[in-house]
């Protein structure tokens, strides 16, 4: 990490966020080999790894697809999904130098990972959150790539059990929310809202009816 | 056009508006606690949401097959800490052995 004397630069982040490579490797492998499988495509796949860049979206998209969803579903989940950067953006709005084109520009490098990253001195630091995010950015989209290549050697995939690891997977993101009262009644209340609503509710609806359950943050 | 391309269209304009609405359009204004407290809670809402359609939803209905016994043996994974590729390669595996011996 930078220390205090000097500022921060570019590749500080770079360095600051070696560590957790693994992740954004592993996460755009698999991202690219299951949506390869699934039928999302490996082109479509690419393209929203490098203009979307941000994980859990891209998969809930992906995986509302497949489940049989309509296209406004797959939208509205991913959309929904990713409204939290409206907040975690907020907490960085003044740390961004420059006009609003360049502003626009950095801050697509926020992603949970180098918001996160960037704010271990205390606070937040524009250099660490762009280097970071350049960094896992240029993984993220290459590994995308690589797994679109992958995926077609599987032939049928939900016989290997990929809709489970959709599911393993949205589940291991959701566990470090849990810890909060009130994130875990709102997610019992959007699973009970989901499971109620399946039987009678074309695929995706009842995950984007699952949203009104975020109604619970209204209470004190 | 087809529904993906429509999907990475959409989503990718919305990613990007979501992640520059501070940096770019709200300086340092803050959000009203109310609102902020409902967004807060929209990526667990949603990512559990997304956990119970993949683990029981059928063709219009509940279904109970070898994906909840993949989702059961991943949870046990994450809850000994695992990593989350771990965890969906678990999920994957005991759902597809499962499939294989039905």
């Amino acid at each position: 990490m930078a220390s205090s004397a000097t500022a921060p630069r570019i590749r500080d982040g770079v360095r600051a966020a070696l560590p957790l490579a693994p992740s954004p490797i592993l996460f755009g492998l698999s991202f690219g080999v299951l949506s390869d499988a699934t039928g999302f495509g490996g082109a479509a796949a690419v393209v929203m790894s490098a203009t979307t860049f941000s994980g859990a979206a891209q998969f809930a998209s992906v995986s509302v697809l497949d489940a049989g969803g309509t296209v406004v579903a797959a939208i509205l989940a991913a959309v929904f999904l990713n409204a939290r950067y409206v907040a975690i953006s907020m907490t960085v709005s003044s740390i961004f130098p420059g006009g609003r084109l360049r502003r626009l520009v950095e801050s697509q490098a926020i992603v949970d990972e180098s918001w996160a990253i960037s704010g271990r001195s205390g606070r937040f630091e524009w250099p660490i959150l762009v280097g970071a995010g350049l960094f896992f950015y240029v993984l993220w989209v290459a590994s995308t790539a690589l797994g679109t290549v992958l995926g077609g050697v599987l032939e049928n995939p939900n016989e290997l059990g990929l809709d489970a690891a959709f599911a393993a997977l949205f589940l291991a993101l959701a566990v470090p929310y849990l810890h909060e009262r009130k994130a875990r009644q709102a997610a019992a209340l959007a699973a009970g809202i989901v499971l109620v609503l399946i039987p009678f509710a074309p695929a995706g609806v009842p995950i984007i009816a699952a949203a009104a359950a975020c109604l619970l943050g209204l209470r004190r | 056009m087809s529904e993906a391309w429509i999907v990475v269209l959409a989503v990718g304009a919305a990613t990007v508006a979501s992640k520059a609405a501070g940096p770019v359009l709200v300086g340092r204004r803050q959000l009203p606690p109310k609102l902020k407290s409902c967004i807060d809670l929209l990526a667990p809402v949603m990512l559990i949401a997304l956990v119970v359609t993949q683990t029981f939803g059928g063709d219009q209905e509940i279904e109970l097959d070898a994906r909840v016994v993949g989702v059961g043996a991943a949870l046990i994974a994450i809850a000994l800490r695992a990593p989350v590729i771990v965890a969906m390669a678990v999920a994957a595996l005991v759902t597809a052995l499962l499939r294989l011996a039905v």
